[in-house]
């Protein structure tokens, strides 16, 4: 679907690293290039016409992430570079100063490196406990395991929603739910979903939720972290500087400014935040709804034939999202990704930055076919024929 | 070389190769080497006495590329004294990065003679010498 928007797709190559990172549409670039060629200047500055266009832009993205994952309110959307940074935000600007040691985070082992090292950081630092929710037979989380995992020591829950190498969908609404009777944060790693499923932080009730502009056709470079109002209110900012003071005389006389621009010091990556605006509109304008049942098609499609070839270990049989690991027997991740490159198919190899997964799996490395709703059924004939024929994979792989 | 032979030689290595166990005699030295852009990981464990290489194992998961080269570079450098095996691996490296080498110490080592055709596969073959430099340099250390 919607080929005809991405300019990379002008180039004849197959694209299935969409866990990585989405291709973009050509009006998300053309608005990043109306900001740099035509109102280029700071936002939040000026007292001229083109920084209160800035201002405009910049801030109506906010409306659209708050309304795109319906948010109750404008400051509990907080622009950062990237998930990954709204992590470490939350991990040190709150957790931090609340956790005590002995204190107990329940994450597991498919979490991306990015859920599981600050974590461990403040393990480190603070001696709370970094435990883990057991997976079960699909490397799945359950609501029973959760239960199993809690005990009266814990206090957060730090989960993605769906995983990068299992894909996953975590019922996350039930697991939140149950949380919150025993008094529990719990932290939403939304970096796999937000372009891919509906987001309600409202009806999820959850308490943090962070994800990355660049895999919902964003602009690499933005993230958002969204918290709760009366929560977010009391994360103490990483960075300090300009932007987010409201008066400083000296050490003891220093006024920050209220939320969300607290939490936003320095310059912002505005043409990336204005960009990242475009592609809500545009993923609004097809639909969740419309790409989640595509993907699940294509998925289904694509499962269906790989498992008619006989060499192929996959890995994740049953998810509801459009990643799909596995192995070609015998035959090294890499070696494959790059005969595959040969024919201009992009797929992911290694361990997709979740290392503690390979002790529960029992590989370490796989290959990942990750779709997007641009990716078509002919992309998926072309990989399956490719993949089919094992000994020309030996023959060209080198 | 002939392409199809140089394939047949790395693929060979590859599916079986040479000296891959695992080692706990404490008298091998031991290093890990890994490459920071892609997912091999090797381990190699070396047995030096009177600065002659006795023996050569290595452990671990890796391409094609780099698993053969391991296999190979084993094969070459075991029973070599240091001095002979410093040359060895300056004679390959001089092939990988395209200047001035003897075809005839290089051996089987030759069927990389043309991975710089493709830039990212270098690092590839050049793996296990990284490790293998790390263990020379560990004797040396130890011998001081
Ligand atoms: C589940 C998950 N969490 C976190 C991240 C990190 O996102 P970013 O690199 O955009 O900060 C990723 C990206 O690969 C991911 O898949």
């Amino acid at each position: 679907m919607h080929r005809e928007d991405f300019p990379m797709l002008d180039q004849d190559i197959v694209y299935f690293d969409n866990a990585a990172t989405t291709l973009k549409p050509k009006c998300v670039i053309d608005k990043m290039v109306d900001y740099y060629s035509n109102y280029g200047a700071s936002a939040h500055r000026g007292d001229y016409d083109i920084s209160y266009k800035v201002d405009q832009e910049y801030e109506n993205t906010r409306e659209l992430v708050k309304d795109f994952i319906h948010a109750r309110f404008l400051e509990e959307i907080v622009f950062t570079s990237g998930d990954t940074e709204a992590l470490n935000m939350i991990v040190r600007g709150f957790f931090e100063n609340l956790l005590e040691p002995g204190d107990e985070v329940l994450i597991t082992k498919s979490e991306h490196a990015s859920n599981v090292l600050p974590w461990f950081s403040l393990a480190k630092k603070n001696g709370i406990q970094v435990n883990y929710i057991p997976l079960d037979d699909h490397y799945y989380v359950t609501l029973d395991n959760v239960k199993k995992a809690i005990t009266p020591k814990t206090k957060v829950i730090s989960l993605a929603y769906i995983t990068n190498v299992i894909g996953d969908i975590r019922p996350m609404k039930e697991i939140i739910h149950f949380a919150h009777e025993h008094n529990i944060f719990v932290l939403l790693d939304a970096a796999q979903s937000v372009g891919h499923i509906k987001t309600d932080v409202q009806d999820l009730d959850v308490d943090f939720l962070v994800f990355s502009a660049h895999k919902m056709c964003g602009p690499t470079g933005v993230g958002v972290l969204y918290g709760k109002k009366e929560l977010l209110e009391t994360v103490e900012p990483l960075l300090l500087g300009g932007g987010m003071n409201e008066s400083f005389d000296n050490e003891q006389a220093v006024y920050l400014k209220d939320l969300p621009t607290r939490l936003e010091a320095g310059t912002p990556n505005v043409a990336g935040v204005i960009g990242f605006g475009s592609a809500i509109l545009y993923l609004n304008q097809i639909g969740l709804d419309t790409i989640a049942d595509y993907e699940k098609e294509l998925r289904t499609y694509l499962i269906d034939k790989l498992l008619a070839i006989p060499h192929l270990d996959i890995i994740n049989l049953e998810s509801d999202s459009g990643i799909v690991s596995f192995n070609v027997n015998g035959i090294f991740s890499q070696d494959v990704a790059y005969y595959l490159n040969k024919y201009n198919i992009c797929v992911r190899a290694g361990n997709h930055c979740a290392k503690i997964l390979k002790k529960e799996v029992g590989v370490a490395n796989s290959l990942r076919i990750s779709l997007y709703f641009y990716n078509t059924y002919e992309e998926i004939d072309a990989l399956v024929e490719l993949l089919s024929d094992k000994d020309k994979i030996l023959k060209e792989m080198l | 070389m002939d392409e199809n032979v140089r394939r047949e030689i790395i693929l060979d290595h590859y599916q079986n190769p040479k000296n891959k166990e695992s080692i706990t005699d404490e008298r091998y030295l031991k290093a890990n080497t890994n490459n920071e852009s892609c997912i091999d990981n090797i381990d190699l464990y070396v047995l030096i006495e009177n600065d002659v290489i006795q023996d050569i194992k290595f452990q671990g998961e890796a391409c094609a590329i780099s698993t053969s080269s391991t296999s190979i570079m084993i094969t070459n450098l075991i029973g070599k004294t240091l001095v002979e095996a410093r040359e060895y691996i300056a004679h390959f490296e001089a092939m990988v990065n395209e200047l001035a080498y003897d075809e005839a110490i290089l051996k089987e080592g030759i069927v990389y003679s043309t991975i710089y055709k493709q830039n990212n596969r270098k690092t590839c073959a050049l793996l296990p010498y990284k490790g293998m430099l790390k263990l020379l340099k560990q004797y040396d250390t130890l011998k001081k």
